[in-house]
């Protein structure tokens, strides 16, 4: 039995250790042996993959914010669900009926979100957040 | 070992305010998308309605008073007190709320569901006897508000007024959210009973990491108080937040914290009141100085108000400070009362601010006394209660607090509370001297003629006012019984 | 049971952690940067409540831990969509631009 923080710990300690030599051991090993070819296919994003248009740093449309700010939230919600899951039998029809109360409050806001239409991607900019 | 965890019906009544309001609003969301433009006043209706029922509720509720849910809710007269306050509170925003979201052309549903969602989570605030029910009860309501603080989408100061509010609401929970952590840590649980029981045991938990804790907590409930020196984000947000929402963010959370800060401190924490005192006298003589200079200059009146408003704070942490039955009482009729006054002289600033609130200075409320006489009188009223004049509910208010600091001992306390009064003095009645010594301006000229909603808004805390001036006993009784039931 | 890490090191990093958000929160100038701090100041005081559970041998600490994570999604949420307000009618995102009232 390892009794000391140390000993407890150590396996991890040379675990990280080996796993960086190794690491830095390849890259060396590709640098010192490997060929390097400069030319302008090689210097591309994707090397035989689709060719890249445009910038990346292109202004993305504010739906995503809307959609990733939902999907938090809706998300999130779930973690009330893990616990009561884990012992609903005990909880028996009490459980039951209390997390569907919480369903439906869930639901509700999901109704009008979808009503308001904020899921609805084909709308133009700005227009599910005005009636 | 089968336990039953579903809730009783005793838990349940004891819930009602909370459940109704809770209904209602999400009610009110999911009706939106269905009715459209068609019913905006019924909107305001309906909230109106939940409010009433939710006050039948809590009172009902008190017909049979003890904890729910295991210990974590407590219904007791303290709890029923601040219940009915904020729900009146809410009424009180909502009545000029129809006028002025006309105006605004910003007639939605979602204004009222929020404004419940927040009342539900002040009430809950009330009636809570947890820290993580607390805890939840503020982020109920703290982040609602900050939703109506930016109700205004594309007005800049209403955004602006949303992300300050938000930026330092969120700071301070955390700060308090520590603080519970460092409690939960310590006694090894987050009821407020048994902490107290705890903490007067032979063997308490060491009061260095107890009083951190109520350090921590006393800077996120300061925050939300608006006590100085954490104040900052008051001004801003009360002058940018559309009027009637800066009117419930003044009356509603503000109760609603202060019964959370009571019962902590005096509940909790009593056991260790000497040692979080020095806190709360330097945040009150800090906050009563601080926002009553800085009102002194202010020239926008939403402005103006904020500072007072941090100026009162101030005088209800006095009365914290005599850690006292009478302190207790003394706060809660004295949060009432100024319910009551500072949301009607915000009614009437909501009034003739007009269409985009653009008359929003003291000049713009020059020769008011002329053109609408009878706003005029309400406005003096309230302004007049926010001095303290004897007959006005600020009077008392102002009275019991001190008498509860003397009765405490806390002489030097109550005199520079008293001076601090004297100079707020100046400040009002520098409004008043505009109102009615002076020629009509070009706002006074513009405003539109009352509706009978929002006479209601104006009659109603002006007869709340004055009735605590003239008839104080009574509600002083109810508060004075209720405050010897915190512990 | 093997030797754990001493219940000080995670209240310490707690700790850390918390004073990390608190300065984030007092010297960034990024509206986002600062929303962050706030984030990791939360998050802090979840790996003590976690701690403090562990230490006690209760599940209350992890129960409080899930209601502040769904709290702080829920402020999140808010806050972004606040943020984006802001942007859209100002065009900035520092913090020292968004200062239209004073006297």
């Amino acid at each position: 039995m390892p009794t000391s923080l140390t000993e407890t710990y150590f396996p991890v300690l040379l675990q990280a250790l080996l796993a960086m030599a190794l690491a830095a051991g390849l890259l060396t090993a590709s640098y010192l042996l490997g060929k390097r070819v400069r030319n302008k296919v090689k210097d591309m994003p994707y090397e035989s993959g689709i060719v890249p248009t445009g910038d990346a740093r292109q202004r993305f449309s504010v739906k995503f914010y809307l959609v990733g700010m939902l999907f938090i939230l809706f998300d999130i919600e779930a973690i009330f669900l893990y616990p009561w899951a884990v012992v609903f039998r005990d909880l028996r029809m009490a459980g039951f009926v209390e997390m569907l109360i919480f369903v439906v409050l869930i639901l509700s806001g999901f109704f009008y979100i979808w009503k308001k239409g904020a899921l609805d991607w084909s709308k133009p900019e700005g227009a599910g957040r005005k009636q | 070992m089968p336990v039953n965890f579903g809730a009783t019906a005793t838990d349940l009544i004891r819930f009602l305010p909370e459940i109704i309001l809770t209904v209602m609003g999400t009610a009110l969301m999911v009706l939106d998308p269905v009715l459209h433009k068609r019913a905006s006043h019924a909107f305001g209706h309906l909230s109106i309605f939940a409010l009433l029922a939710g006050i039948g509720g809590a009172v009902y509720a008190q017909s049979n008073p003890g904890t729910a849910f295991g210990g974590m809710l407590v219904v007791d007269g303290f709890a029923t007190y601040f219940r009915v306050l904020v729900m009146v509170v809410g009424i009180l925003t909502i009545l000029p709320s129809y006028g002025f979201l006309a105006r605004q052309q910003a007639e939605t549903s979602e204004y009222h569901a929020l404004l419940l969602f927040s009342i539900a989570g002040q009430c809950m605030m009330a009636a809570a006897n947890d820290l993580i029910i607390v805890f939840i009860g503020l982020e109920i309501s703290s982040i609602s508000s900050y939703v109506l603080a930016g109700y205004l989408r594309d007005d800049k100061r209403s955004n602006e007024a949303a992300l300050k509010y938000f930026l330092l609401g969120s700071f301070a929970t955390a700060f308090f959210l520590y603080g519970v952590a460092i409690t939960y840590g310590t006694v090894g649980t987050v009821n407020l009973t048994a902490i107290r029981a705890a903490l007067s045991g032979a063997d308490a938990p060491p009061v260095v990491f107890i009083t951190l804790a109520a350090a921590l907590m006393f800077v996120g409930l300061g925050f939300k108080v608006s006590a100085a020196p954490f104040q900052v984000w008051a001004p801003d947000v009360y002058q940018g937040a559309p009027t009637p929402v800066a009117a419930f963010l003044s009356a509603g959370p503000k109760a609603a914290a202060f019964a959370v800060f009571l019962r902590i401190f005096l509940t909790a924490f009593g056991p260790i009141g000497a040692d979080w005192l020095p806190l709360v006298w330097m945040a009150a003589l800090l906050s009563m100085t601080v926002g009553n200079f800085a009102a002194l200059m202010q020239t926008n009146v939403k402005r103006m108000l904020a500072y007072s408003s941090i100026a009162h704070a101030g005088y209800v942490l006095v009365a914290l400070t005599a850690q006292s039955d009478t302190g207790t009482a003394a706060a809660m009729f004295y949060l009432a009362a100024y319910a009551f006054m500072n949301i009607g002289a915000f009614a009437v600033v909501s009034h003739v601010s007009g269409r985009g609130e653009r008359y929003q200075n003291i000049d713009d409320l020059a020769g008011l006394g002329r053109k609408q006489p009878m706003m005029a009188a309400m406005l003096t009223i309230f302004l007049l209660s926010l001095i303290g004049v004897p007959l006005t509910g600020g009077f008392f208010g102002k009275f019991y607090i001190f008498k509860a600091a003397l009765e405490s001992h806390l002489v030097w306390l109550a005199v520079l509370g008293l001076l601090n009064s004297a100079v707020a003095a100046y400040y009002y009645l520098r409004i008043l001297v505009m109102v009615y010594m002076h020629e009509p301006g070009e706002a006074a000229g513009q405003t539109e003629p009352l509706t009978p909603g929002f006479r209601l808004a104006l009659i109603l805390p002006a007869l709340g006012t004055l009735f605590l001036g003239i008839f104080p006993t009574w509600v002083l009784d109810c508060a004075g019984k209720s405050a010897t039931l915190v512990k | 049971m093997l030797t754990a890490v001493p219940i000080s090191w995670f209240l310490t990093l707690s700790a850390v952690l918390f004073a990390l958000g608190v300065a984030g929160f007092v010297f960034r100038r990024n509206i986002i940067t600062v929303f962050m701090s706030i984030e990791l100041m939360l998050n802090a005081v979840n790996l003590s409540f976690v701690t403090f559970s562990y230490h006690q041998k209760q599940v209350n600490g992890h129960l409080y831990a899930f209601f502040v994570m769904v709290v702080a999604a829920a402020e999140a949420a808010v806050g972004l969509a606040i943020i984006l307000t802001i942007f859209k009618n100002r065009s900035t995102l520092n913090i020292d631009d968004v200062d239209s009232m004073k006297n």
